[in-house]
Parts: C-alpha cells; sequence; structure tokens
C-alpha cells in the first residue's frame, strides 16, 4: 500500500498532466500529445488511489467494467455530425458522479466506520454543492441531449428508440422517486423526494418547452435547493434531505435547459461543461481532495471561458440566455416583401461564374451537418483549388450546435486546418473574395444584425459575406434560421440562390464545373 | 494554513491557471477541447473508487459509489477515446 505523500505526489504529477493536456491543446499540431498526456495523468490519478487502500475489488470492478463499455462503445463508435449530442450527455455523467460521491460521503460519514467522528463545516457545505450543482448538470445535461437528439419538447412523431429513452427515463425517474419515498416512511422530506421526482417526470414528458409560470417554477425551484441546502448543513445525518436537495435542484436543471431554444444550444452545452467541472471541484472539497479540485477547476474555467465566448458572438448575455426568450424586439419585415427580388440559379450558372475567379470563400452553417455534405464540400474545395481558385472555409463561432462543430466536421473530411479561418479573418479580407458559398448558414451571414438595430439578432456579428463580389447560398428553402426572420442577404442584387439539399446541390455544381 | 484555507487557494489558483491555459486555445479545437475536459472532469472517479473500495463501509455508501464509479468511467474511457479520434482527423495538408 502507498502511503498517503506518496500518493499525493501521484496527484500532483497528475494535476500536472491535466495542465499541460490543456496547454498543448493550442494547437493541433501538439493537441494529440495533449490527449494522450491527459489520459496518463488519469491513468496514475487511478493506479495511486487503488494502491492507498486496502480494497474490497468486487464493487470497483462492477462499476469500471460497467463504466469501461458503455464509455468504450461511444468513444468509438459515435459519428462526427453527432458530436453535441455526446458531449451534452457525457456532461451529465460527471454531474451524476458528483451527487453519487457526495452522497457517499453522507452516508459514510455517518456509517458504524467512522461513527463518533463529526463532520466538518467544510464537507457540509461542499455536499451540498455537489448536490445542487451536480444535479443541475446531471438534468440539464439529459435535457440537452433530449433536444439536440430531437426527442424532448418535440411535437413530432419519435422513432422507436425516442420514445423507449423518453418515456424509459420518465418512468425510471419517478418510480425510483416514489420507491425511495414510501420505504422512508412518511414525512415531509420524503414527500419533497416523490414529488420533484414526479416533477422531474413530468416536465421531461413535455412536448413543448415552455409552459405558463415556468420562470416562476424556476426561481421557486432555485430558492427551494438553497433553503434545503441550509437546512443539510445543520442536519447532515439526514440522507432524506440530500435526495430532496438532489430531486428539487434537477427540476432546476430540467426547466433551466428545456426552455433554451437551438440557437442557444452552444451555450448551453458550454455552460453545463462548465457545471460538471464545478462539480468535480465541489465533491474535491467533500472529501479533501486537491487533485479533484484542480481538475474540476480547470474543467469549470474552460466551460465558463467557452460560454462567454459563445455569447460574445451572438451578442447576447448569459443572463439573457438563460431567463430571457429570444425573439424580434421590433417588427419583423414580411418574409415576402424581402423576398420579392431572390434569383435562383442553376448548376450550370454557378458553374459559369465559378470559372475564372480567384478567391472563393466557403460560409458553412448547421445546415451542413444535417446534410451530411462535408465530404462533397471537401472534393468542391480541392476541385476548385485543382482549377487554380484559392479556396478558404470562413467558421462563425456559434455555426452548428457547439463550438467548434464546423471545424471537426471538416477536419473529418480532410480539409486542412490552416484552411479553416476565424470571422474576423475572414471579414477583414471580404473585399476581395470573388464568390462566396453559403452552405446551410443562416443567421449568422444576415446583415440585418449591422444593419438594423431593432432586429432579434442586432448587434450580432457576422460573416459579412454580403460584401463579396458575389453571393451563392445553398438552401433548401428560404426558410427561417433559429433567429426566426427573413434575411435580406438572399434577396441581394449580388446573391443568387441554389436552392436544393447540400449534398446532392454540391455534386450537381461538381458536376457542372467538370463540364465547363 | 487551516486546510480549508489551502484548498480554496488551490482552487482559486487553478481556476486562474486554467483561464491562461484555455484562452490560448483556438475555436477551430473548441469541440476537442470540451470533450477533453469531459474526461478529465471524470477525476471524480477518485473519490467513487475510495468509497466503492473502502473494507467495511456501509453497504448504501458502497453502492452509490459503485454507480459513481461507472457514471465516471464513462467519462474518462469515452471522453478521452473520442477526443483522440477527433484531434487525429486534424492535419495540414
Amino acid at each position: 500500500m502507498l502511503g498517503p505523500n506518496v500518493v499525493n505526489t501521484v496527484y500532483l504529477i497528475a494535476a500536472v498532466l491535466f495542465i499541460l493536456d490543456l496547454t498543448w491543446m493550442a494547437h493541433p499540431k501538439t493537441a494529440v500529445r495533449g490527449n494522450v498526456a491527459g489520459a496518463v495523468g488519469m491513468g496514475l490519478a487511478i493506479l495511486a488511489t487503488l494502491l492507498s487502500q486496502k480494497q474490497d475489488w468486487s464493487y470497483i470492478i462492477i462499476g469500471v467494467v460497467i463504466g469501461t463499455i458503455i464509455g468504450g462503445i461511444a468513444g468509438l463508435r459515435v459519428k462526427m455530425t453527432s458530436m453535441p449530442e455526446m458531449v451534452g450527455l457525457f456532461n451529465g455523467f460527471g454531474g451524476g458522479a458528483s451527487i453519487l460521491v457526495a452522497g457517499a460521503a453522507l452516508v459514510a460519514a455517518f456509517s458504524a466506520l467512522h461513527s463518533g467522528a463529526a463532520m466538518s463545516m467544510q464537507a457540509r457545505i461542499a455536499t451540498v454543492a455537489s448536490g445542487i450543482i451536480g444535479s443541475v448538470t446531471f438534468f440539464g445535461s439529459y435535457v440537452a441531449f433530449g433536444k439536440l437528439a430531437e426527442f424532448l419538447a418535440v411535437t413530432r412523431k419519435l422513432r422507436p428508440w425516442q420514445r423507449a429513452v423518453k418515456y424509459g427515463v420518465s418512468l425510471l425517474v419517478a418510480a425510483g422517486g416514489l420507491w425511495y419515498g414510501f420505504v422512508s416512511g412518511a414525512g415531509a422530506w420524503a414527500i419533497v423526494v416523490m414529488v420533484s421526482a414526479v416533477a422531474i417526470a413530468g416536465l421531461l414528458l413535455m412536448r413543448s418547452d415552455h409552459f405558463p409560470g415556468m420562470n416562476a417554477v424556476k426561481l421557486l425551484s432555485a430558492i427551494a435547493s438553497v433553503l434545503l441546502g441550509v437546512l443539510l448543513v445543520m442536519q447532515p445525518e439526514n440522507l432524506l434531505l440530500y435526495w430532496a436537495l438532489v430531486g428539487v435542484a434537477g427540476i432546476l436543471g430540467v426547466i433551466l435547459t428545456i426552455s433554451i431554444g437551438g440557437a442557444d444550444m452552444p451555450v448551453v452545452i458550454a455552460l453545463l461543461n462548465s457545471y460538471s467541472g464545478l462539480a468535480a471541484a465541489a465533491t474535491g472539497f467533500v472529501i479533501n481532495n486537491t487533485v479533484l479540485i484542480i481538475a474540476g477547476s480547470l474543467v469549470g474555467a474552460s466551460g465558463i471561458i467557452l460560454t462567454n465566448i459563445m455569447c460574445k458572438a451572438m451578442n447576447r448575455s448569459l443572463l439573457n440566455v438563460l431567463f430571457g426568450t429570444i425573439g424580434p424586439t421590433g417588427h419583423t419585415p414580411d418574409a415576402d416583401e424581402v423576398y420579392k427580388t431572390v434569383k435562383a440559379a442553376s448548376a450550370e450558372e454557378i458553374a459559369m461564374i465559378l470559372d475564372g475567379v480567384q478567391r472563393v470563400l466557403i460560409v458553412p452553417g448547421y445546415g451542413m451537418a444535417v446534410a451530411q455534405a462535408q465530404h462533397a464540400v471537401r472534393e468542391l474545395a480541392a476541385y476548385l483549388e485543382s482549377m487554380g481558385i484559392n479556396v478558404e472555409f470562413g467558421i462563425h463561432p456559434v455555426a452548428g450546435r457547439m463550438p467548434g462543430h464546423m471545424n471537426v466536421l471538416l477536419a473529418e473530411a480532410n480539409v486542412s486546418y490552416d484552411k479553416l479561418k476565424e470571422m474576423d479573418e475572414v471579414n477583414a479580407a471580404m473585399e476581395q473574395v470573388d464568390v462566396a458559398i453559403v452552405l446551410g448558414a443562416n443567421d449568422v451571414v444576415n446583415p440585418v444584425a449591422r444593419t438594423d438595430p431593432s432586429s432579434a439578432i442586432a448587434g450580432m456579428p457576422i460573416i459579412n459575406v454580403d460584401k463579396a463580389r458575389t453571393v451563392v447560398v445553398i438552401k433548401r428553402s428560404l426558410g427561417p434560421g433559429f433567429a426566426g426572420i427573413p434575411n435580406p442577404l438572399f434577396a441581394a442584387a449580388n446573391t443568387l440562390m441554389f436552392f436544393g439539399d447540400g449534398k446532392k446541390a454540391l455534386v450537381d455544381l461538381m458536376v457542372a464545373l467538370k463540364e465547363l | 494554513m487551516t486546510n480549508i484555507v489551502m484548498l480554496i487557494t488551490v482552487f482559486v489558483l487553478a481556476i486562474f491557471v486554467g483561464f491562461e491555459v484555455i484562452t490560448k486555445v483556438p475555436p477551430t479545437l473548441h469541440t476537442p477541447l470540451m470533450s477533453g475536459s469531459n474526461a478529465i472532469s471524470g477525476i471524480t472517479i477518485i473519490g467513487a473508487l475510495a468509497f466503492a473500495g473502502a473494507v467495511g463501509e456501509a453497504p448504501l455508501a458502497k453502492i452509490l459509489a459503485t454507480v459513481a464509479v461507472a457514471f465516471a468511467t464513462i467519462n474518462v474511457v469515452g471522453g478521452f477515446l473520442v477526443t483522440h479520434r477527433m484531434l487525429k482527423m486534424f492535419k495540414r495538408r
């Protein structure tokens, strides 16, 4: 068995490796090494923990085997287009682990093994924090996953697996809460556990993302979580109170996330990422463990930075995302009026325009992911380059459904990362762009953000494709983006609309180019 | 320095290190940053293992901790694997 000094030294090495992991993420060339460093750090920390006490291996093995199978399959199999769903769901496992470890610590503190030792004030407060943050993260992440996988808060018909997950999880939460409340005997806290479990289950079955009085319930559950937390600090031996706290915080987590619109999904995933780190840090305070605190705060900081970047990229405050609803602040112009002068073009016409130009900028959006068009667009880019054209990609920070979503898809399709340019960089050189191809993006290229201060997206930084000489918009229809407003870019004098499914449109365009 | 003050010191300093380091990550790597930090937040496994394996601990504590071990392992294994897959695709050609 390793002594505490050895174990803590290994923890320090692990913490340094985590910091190196994130430091090496600063460049694609060193990032692979960084990730390996992080994994080695985690392995060392786990090994040191296992060797630090006499172990009862049976429980550990069960947990590790189940986790490895699920995590391994998910990690190896998940498609790159599904990364938002995976990260959304995985944030929740971090939160769930924090709830359970703090719960186990509470049980252990009053078990026969430690009888007599009073629980410190620090551990009590940290347990409350783990319970609240962990539960908000756990339930919030499940909702984020459900919204991204399009089975929560939707009215349309669900596929069989979606129905199974949706109703299965609701049933599990309700049944679990009711069962635990009953076996714990009647009493105020048992009732709180049962009511909150049923409330969570009900909220998860909603077919809409709003209900009257939602903000009031949000506020009430936040206040109730804090009050229960204070009570738990005063009487930590009351385990039922802890689960009541987790239940009420769970209601808060569900409501906080369910009302958030599709456009704000990147903010929410980044925020839940941050919470999962903070929950781990709080658990570190429960069990007096510095490596949990360090790793948790690194993740917490990372999530906060990303949240901030996403908010800035939409010109919205975090409070506005969490409590406000997106919607036009002024008048929304009539779509028919805006789209009076739309010009549609065929693949042949666009191929002729592309022939002989020097610079092409491709601006992808979520539509590219939906159409799975990343490989087709790479082929188009490669062909244009073979014609002597300089091709670059302009990526808006909130394009797609999570930070960096477009970059991963294009990297998967073998697009060189130095071709992927940030918004500010492409905007600075927009006047030199001959043809800007917008692929499945809408709000992030809508010039009203610059021109109309009463618009729902007023002030949001956009990619100024309207300043390119010619704009080609590949889109299925003139339907609005997440913001629900028409886009005058589509009717601009220098814009040609190329209607069709993203992938098929690109293939048609390739054929037309080859026939030139 | 009391224990709690020392832990808070570590917490605050680590947040500052986090801010310094992560502001340097380019937007192109933000998705792998999230999945990688997700894996790191699986560090809760350390706490979970300590309770799940403790000889003579209350069964309820061990059961809760075992589920926590499973959750955190999903994060660690899935997170590092998927991040590795993603990062290997970022190449310069």
